[in-house]
């Protein structure tokens, strides 16, 4: 049967071209490779390769031809034993319907099949503590890394790599002791090479390791974020489900005191927009611990985002053998009726300084410490509002985009008639931080503006 | 001064462990078995291509399409030397390395289609394709992130205290990219073992190796981190496999990584959207007619008898009957169910 040569596209966006010119005429011995012909478009000019071999037979469009439509049979390409009186015979091989189901996808898809929202997946309440569970006054720092050294015990193929994580025992001492129980094998000091070591720890984990890669900052990890959102976060979705990254990216994260622009930074709510990660802020040690382990053990690739000042901050952690909290789970830190206050990370400690001076104002106030950000426990905070009706969500990052705004406007749309106020986000200033302590200060939020917004939302 | 600029790179070799620096070794020789098997699979690559650049103007293949056209000799040459569990990265002219690990042709080319019969379901395409089952690690549309993540799969190896091998190939476009050098560092600090395959096809998009590269020797890119090299000619499968036969060895023996730069060319353009007007016709003719990887086993076999014309021709039915299956298939396989959108994003 005659194959009919049809028009190729160049790009994915091309609908139509030029045929410019012919360099095979007609009774053209063809092989495979031979350019046939000339066609152009606003962009490129192109050659068409013959892709079979025969004679050609006939050329359908003549040369000079503009707006030939992509896929129209431009020339007819005759087999061993057919001449020109075979054309026209049922010749069209060129499988009629690959334009149409080609062509526009992209744009049929969402009419044709209503997109099923995502599927909703249950998370785990937090574990039960036994009554007369001792309970341990332990720093931020020393809970991070009972967290990491537990697990490193429990699983061989958990390791930590990280500048200065081995001898130097960690920049904030965070992997004190780890290159002493556990050897360089598995704490592995790397030059400085964020982008490198990020796409080694990927690597690794895709080969089936459990990597923990420390960032001395995530301010440094901006070299990474390349392997971080392309490479992890990517990799499961890509291979349709045969390899992903099971890996914890951790370090500190946001202003810490007086390092100015390019050291203090959040960076929950760039991390919080990606698919294929997870994203963990915790704000108190016991979170700190529980959540490091359930990420090191959690097969998807997993944010830590810690915080410098809050590392040497003492809070009771339960004495148990195996302490793992759940991933996107909020914590109520202090229930109340009148007002929810959401916040995370160290932007807790406003919303707790806040409450104390609330409260003697005779304002209840909800807190909500989300501890992880992605995925965000909406249940948790939408309950709370359908009760409350008022809402004020704190974090020290940036306003544009904030995870407050999500927040927001997950609120507004799915618990709207609940609210008796707009809810207010307060973030830290639009501007790079200052070096000035004073207007350091002023570039972060603070109390006032929380005791503020919530008057505001309960009308005092 | 001459001197002591030549002294220091003796030194670095002399450091690293016993053994000498590798040179490039003479061309394998082939038996008759290895020389048909070596055709069978370029030739298999090459319709494969072809087929898929034929499809993509037919609308059926979307997105980008790179195709590997000219190049056929290095996956297939660096393949006979690997043994089970060694791994292979590479970026996103991927389609030759995975017929060469033995992928379906049906799977790659529904994947090429967006059909959920591919090699990531439809969800992944020509760049991003993978397969557990092979150790084959991507397909990476980032140019140069492969490298990293290459040098993390021999981290592993190395962890696991296993034979095995990353193979982790990358274009002389890639290897101007600061993580390339990041993992060098580390690879021969750690002595990962890991091949370095820099696929040297002289023009990285429409830019000639000499207008971005201040070194155009990259046997030579590793040199500041004590990472032998050699240059290797990857039109000729035989001389591939040599090279990787060295480099398997001297990686499992534990030396770290080496750097193999296989001079190639690709005879389409870039991209199935790239006219390639920055070279000459005739410098694509001369490749084709004096280097061509195929021709080059084809003459191989016919002048030592080893074939016939007919016994090549019946290879090439074959092969073709393979891609016309694999085309049909891609084309009548379903899209992904609408489902699949939410799947496979976390665990």
């Amino acid at each position: 049967m005659p194959i009919e040569i049809l028009m190729p596209a160049l790009s994915p966006t091309m609908e139509e071209g030029n045929l410019s010119k012919w360099l095979k005429n007609e009774g053209d011995k063809i092989v495979a490779g031979d350019v046939i012909a000339e066609i152009e478009t606003d962009k490129a000019t192109m050659e068409v390769e013959a892709v079979d071999e025969g004679i050609l037979g006939k050329q359908l469009i003549a040369a000079g031809t503009e707006g030939v439509k992509v896929n129209t049979p431009i020339a007819v390409l005759l087999q061993d034993g057919e001449s020109a009186a075979d054309i026209g015979k049922g010749a069209a091989p060129a499988k009629a319907e690959a334009p149409a189901t080609a062509a526009a996808p992209a744009a049929a898809a969402p009419a044709a099949a209503p997109v099923a929202a995502a599927p909703k997946t249950e998370v785990a309440a937090d574990p039960d503590i036994p009554a007369g569970t001792e309970m341990v006054s332990t720093t931020v720092r020393e809970a991070l890394r009972d967290a990491m050294a537990e697990e490193m015990r429990r699983d061989g193929d958990v390791f930590i790599m990280g500048e200065e994580v081995a001898e130097y025992q960690g920049a904030y001492k965070i992997t004190q002791g780890l290159l002493q129980e556990f050897g360089p094998r598995r704490v592995v000091d790397t030059p400085i090479t964020e982008h490198g070591f990020a796409g080694v720890g990927v690597g690794a984990a895709m080969a089936g390791l459990r990597p923990i890669v420390e960032f001395m900052t995530f301010n440094f990890a901006m070299q990474a974020i390349d392997q971080i959102v392309n490479s992890a976060a990517k990799t499961l979705y890509m291979s349709g489900g045969q390899m992903g990254a099971p890996i914890v990216f951790r370090g500190p994260s946001g202003a810490a005191a007086r390092v100015a622009a390019q050291h203090s930074q959040c960076y929950a709510a760039w991390y919080s927009h990606i698919p294929g990660l997870k994203v963990v802020m915790p704000y108190s040690a016991a979170d700190a611990k529980g959540l490091l382990k359930a990420a090191i053990r959690d097969p998807n690739p997993v944010i830590f985002l810690e915080n410098e000042i809050l590392y040497g901050h003492s809070f009771d952690v339960p004495k148990l053998d195996d302490f793992v909290l759940p991933i996107g789970k909020a914590r109520i830190h202090k229930t109340g009726k009148d007002v929810t206050i959401v916040s995370f990370g160290i932007g807790m400690t406003y919303a707790i300084k806040a409450e104390a001076e609330l409260r003697a104002m005779g304002i209840d106030v909800e807190i909500i410490d989300l501890r992880t950000i992605r995925p965000l426990d909406f249940d948790t905070i939408i309950a709370s509002v359908k009760k409350t009706n008022r809402l004020v969500v704190v974090e020290e990052g940036y306003p544009q985009s904030s995870v407050g705004d999500f927040i927001a406007n997950q609120v507004s749309q799915r618990a709207f008639d609940h609210l008796d106020a707009p809810v207010i986000t307060i973030a830290g200033k639009d501007v790079p931080m200052p070096y000035a302590a004073n207007l350091e200060k002023l570039a972060l939020p603070n109390v006032g503006e929380v005791i503020e917004a919530v008057k505001a939302v309960t009308y005092r | 001064m001459a001197t002591a600029a030549k002294k220091a790179p003796a030194k670095a070799k002399s450091d690293s462990k016993s053994q000498s620096a590798p040179v490039t070794p003479k061309p394998a020789d082939f038996t008759k078995e290895q020389d048909v098997a070596a055709y069978r699979e370029m030739l298999l690559i090459r319709r494969f291509e072809e087929k898929a650049g034929q499809l993509y103007g037919m609308g059926f293949i979307g997105g980008f399409c790179h195709l590997y056209i000219g190049q056929e000799a290095v996956v297939t040459g660096l393949q006979m030397s690997l043994i089970e569990g060694d791994q292979m990265i590479t970026a996103y002219r991927d389609h030759g390395h995975m017929l060469a690990m033995g992928l379906s042709a049906r799977g790659v080319m529904a994947e090429l289609a967006g059909r959920r019969g591919g090699l990531s379901k439809g969800k992944g395409g020509s760049m991003h394709m993978f397969s557990k089952e092979k150790h084959f690690y991507g397909g990476h549309g980032i140019v140069g992130a492969q490298v990293s993540l290459g040098t993390g799969l021999a981290f592993a190896n190395r962890y696991r205290e296993n034979p095995n091998v990353s193979v982790t190939y990358f274009g002389d476009g890639a290897a101007n990219q600061g993580q390339v050098y990041e993992s060098f560092n580390m690879a021969s600090l750690w002595k990962l073992p890991v091949i370095y395959v820099i696929e040297n096809n002289r023009y990285a998009m429409g830019t000639a190796v000499s207008r971005a590269s201040a070194e155009t020797d990259f046997s030579q890119r590793g040199l500041s981190f004590k990472i032998p090299g050699i240059q290797v000619d990857g039109m000729d499968v035989r001389a591939v496999k040599a090279a990787g036969d060295l480099a398997t060895e001297w990686c499992r023996s534990g030396n770290g990584p080496i750097i193999l730069e296989m001079q190639t060319y690709r005879y389409r353009g870039h991209s199935m959207s790239d006219p390639a007007k920055y070279r000459s016709k005739d410098e694509v003719q001369k490749m084709r007619s004096e280097h061509d990887p195929i021709e080059q086993v084809k003459a191989r076999l016919i002048a030592k008898k080893w074939a016939s014309e007919d016994d090549l021709k019946a290879v090439d039915k074959d092969v073709r009957d393979i891609v016309a299956d694999a085309a049909d298939f891609a084309q009548t396989d379903p899209e992904p169910d609408v489902a699949e959108l939410w799947t496979d994003i976390l665990i």
